[in-house]
């Protein structure tokens, strides 16, 4: 039998559909703050254990650098919600641009990110690779940098998908604009929002230990 | 409607490799699955063939490491975790609701694919040198000691935990989203509760693993020491991490299972099942309760005696619920008219083996006789009896009862029978020599032992023997059956769940119209008194 296209055959209704959706975001939400907070988790234990090496080693992390991509993404992350609040077939326009323009701060956060794991590797900060950090502290030291790459990478690869996302999304909303792509692009506006928040965790947790003395 | 079922609305093999039609994707899981018990059962056989004297005549430390740890990774990852929910449950549970599919069926699909590429994966490794750590991957062994292929194989499981959390995250959704008209929480077949609650660990437990997995392959490639004792790191927090899945785990293991025999117990006895809320609460009970006991894997660790404590206490309080539901089943089969056909006899071998597996479990939990039987047979015997004569048993009892949903065919009930005797013969006599041997002190994971033992273990290889022609039965008169058996009625045991409304096997989108619930589940009191029909 040929299905309706509104919506496939599981659903009853178009607006059934939509909220199926966004609690599977949820969830899938659900499954990321566990993903983060088991990280977060490991990095406390250490960062108990070693308070020192982790307050120096995050006195040698780009404060301006993590500031600015700070605002950015909290930027971006107002632009999508913007757009997901003037969503309408009559506003795909500006709905376009917002999704843009969130997208290109998304990639700016990343460009920056990429200059400081540069600046990172030239004073030998990187773990694993020629890492050199001199003094008694250096095993807090080298501890505080895996943490500081692994969580800043997985977070990094998931702006990566989340911009992927938007620039599809605007695509779309350009193209051909229905009231089923709001769905969509309110589950994406809660993963970006979901990305932004766990950076804000991220930022407080490496940038801003031992600043406070020094 | 034409006589056209979700197995012959196309033959080619693209429909079946770009169906998104649930209960073809559980046939995908089911047949890679067959692959993947086949290979851990494999390693199992050599295992107990070893053992059956005290020397190492068939295999060298090394290659027996390796065996334990191929068959602990396979039938762990790739067969237990996903036999249930990803076969019998991805096939039932919009059946059971009266829903047309799952909520997401090309997530659905993905999650197939991202299981194959796993299981690939970490058979890749397995093929290539195998890994001797153990399925654990304890730290600092797997990190800075072992020359095998630790990563490529947790990059396996890694992957394959993917399509764990969508898997879970699909049921979730379709549970609450996708009901019936009628159908309450309430009105929910225990089955489904057992598998949302297991959604449920999917979907918070498997990430935590992942992060473990990926901190183990950071510290073992770049040589940084999150784990690694020497340059601060600390072993123990791997031991946590892991465990905070990994205990979880064993109720992702079970929980269906017990679900499951919810459906038989209630249907073989032609009632209702005793105490339904109590069933449904304890299985989100055995759920929460399972967050909190992974220390008792620890105690031998060093962890301190608190902890110990706390840990030893919390596992005495998660026996609980999933003791209430022995009693319920029992109380259902008071006094119920009880039918021996295959499935319930898988049912009743389920109760006694789960009802040792977690007495033993039990004795493991108390602190003092842990220290004992620590890293003895004992414990192998414990998660054994839960996991191979629980889980493995319930699946074998659950693919029965709706074998002829399934394929539209009855199977042989003389062998079925026989086999599921066979099956409880052998695994008692595979199994339960080794409490004493680990009661007397025999190490797990060693091959070779003091002669004394001996005895001991040539019974449990004996019996492992029996258990494998039984394990391999079904395959022959279950594929006869898939061919050549009779044609089933929609409902040939007379039971009320849903998925008996529609015709058998079940038409592309399930029903020809939305069904609409207007009673309790499992009334059989009713209309449905009369006997099962297909014996
Ligand atoms: C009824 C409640 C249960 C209790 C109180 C319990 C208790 C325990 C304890 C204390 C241990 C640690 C023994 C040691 O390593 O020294 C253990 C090990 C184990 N249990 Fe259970 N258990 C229960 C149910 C289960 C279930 C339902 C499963 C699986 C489906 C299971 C599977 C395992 C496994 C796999 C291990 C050994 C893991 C390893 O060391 O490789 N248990 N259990
Ligand atoms: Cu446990």
């Amino acid at each position: 039998m040929p299905e309706s296209s509104a919506f496939a055959p599981q659903y009853a209704s178009v607006p059934h559909r939509d909220h199926t959706a966004e609690l599977g975001m949820w969830v899938f939400i659900a499954t990321e703050v566990l993903l983060f907070g088991g990280l977060i988790l490991a990095y406390l234990v250490y960062r108990h254990a070693f308070p020192q090496g982790f307050a120096a080693g995050s006195r040698h992390t780009k404060i301006v650098i993590g500031t600015t991509n700070t605002a950015v993404l909290l930027t971006s992350s107002f632009l999508v919600a913007w757009a997901v609040e003037i969503f309408s077939p009559a506003t795909t326009k500006i709905v376009t641009w917002l999704l843009v323009g969130a997208a290109c701060l998304g990639l700016v956060f990343i460009v920056l990110k990429g200059i400081e794991y540069g600046k990172e590797y030239d004073e030998h900060l990187v773990p694993g690779i020629d890492f050199q950090f001199a003094g008694p502290k250096a095993n807090g030291v080298q501890l505080f940098f895996v943490f500081y790459f692994v969580a800043t990478a997985i977070h990094a690869l998931h702006m990566l998908i989340g911009v992927c996302l938007l620039i599809t999304l605007a695509i779309i909303c350009r193209r051909a604009p229905t009231t089923r792509h709001h769905a969509a692009l309110h589950s994406a506006a809660l993963y970006w929002h979901f990305v932004d928040v766990v950076w804000i965790f991220l930022f407080a947790l490496i940038y801003l230990p031992g600043r406070s003395s020094s | 409607m034409s006589d056209k079922n979700y197995l012959t609305t196309d033959y080619t093999l693209r429909s079946w490799f770009l169906t998104t039609d649930h209960k073809r994707i559980a046939i995908l899981y089911f047949a890679s699955l067959i692959f993947f018990f086949f290979i851990g059962g494999a390693a199992a056989t050599a295992i107990r063939i070893e053992l059956a004297t005290p020397q190492a005549d068939l295999v060298s430390s090394d290659v027996y490491n390796r065996l334990f740890t191929m068959h602990g990774i396979i039938m762990v990852w790739f067969f237990l975790i996903p036999s249930i929910p990803n076969t019998l449950g991805n096939f039932v549970v919009p059946l059971m609701i009266g829903a047309r599919d799952l909520a997401f069926p090309r997530l659905n699909l993905m999650s197939w694919y991202i299981f194959m590429l796993g299981g690939c994966i970490t058979l890749f490794a397995i093929l290539a040198g195998g890994v001797d750590t153990g399925w654990t991957f304890y730290t600092p062994f797997s990190t800075l000691y072992s020359n095998s292929y630790v990563i490529v194989a947790a990059a396996g499981i890694f992957i394959a935990g993917f399509s764990s959390i969508l898997t879970g995250l699909n049921f979730i959704v379709t549970i609450h989203r996708l009901r019936a008209p009628g159908l309450t929480w309430y009105r929910l077949p225990l089955f489904l509760w057992s598998l949302y609650a297991t959604s449920v660990i999917l979907v918070l437990a498997t990430p935590v693993l992942a992060i473990t997995l990926l901190l183990m392959a950071t510290e073992r490639f770049f040589g940084v020491g999150i784990f690694d004792p020497r340059i601060g790191g600390d072993p123990l927090l791997f031991q946590h991490l892991f465990w905070f899945y990994s205990h979880p785990a064993v109720y992702i293991m079970i929980l269906p299972g017990m679900g499951v025999i919810n459906e038989l117990v209630s249907c073989f006895s032609r009632k209702q099942v005793f105490g339904y809320k109590f069933v449904a609460w304890c299985s989100l009970a055995i759920a929460a309760v399972g967050f909190l006991v992974w220390g008792h894997h620890m105690f031998v660790s060093g962890q301190s005696l608190i902890a110990s404590l706390v840990f030893s206490f919390m596992s005495f309080i998660v026996a609980v619920p999933s003791a209430i539901k022995v009693f319920n089943w029992t109380a259902t089969l008071h006094k119920g008219s009880i039918h021996f056909d295959a499935p319930m006899l898988y049912a009743l071998a389920f109760i006694g083996l789960f009802t040792i597996g977690g007495l033993t479990g039990l004795f493991l939990a108390c602190l003092a006789y842990d220290v004992h039987a620590t890293d003895t047979y004992f414990v192998v015997a414990h998660f054994h009896y839960i996991m191979v004569g629980g889980m493995v048993t319930a699946y074998f009892g659950g693919l029965h009862y709706w074998w002829p949903k399934i394929t539209g065919r009855l199977y042989s009930e003389y062998w079925a029978r026989t086999a599921a005797v066979l099956i409880f013969f052998g695994f008692n006599l595979t199994f339960f020599p080794q409490f004493i041997l680990g009661a007397e002190g025999m190490p797990r994971r060693y091959h070779v032992y003091p002669p004394e033992f001996q005895v001991w273990n040539v019974l449990s290889s004996g019996g492992a023997a029996i258990l494998a022609v039984a394990y391999l039965m079904p395959l022959f008169y279950l594929g006869y059956s898939a061919f050549f058996g009779r044609r089933a009625p929609a409902n040939p045991w007379n039971a009320p769940g849903l998925e008996w409304q529609t015709s058998s096997p079940p038409p592309e989108f399930n029903f020809a119209s939305q069904p609409v619930v207007t009673r309790a589940p499992y009334q059989y009191n009713e209309h449905f008194q009369a006997e099962p029909q297909n014996a």
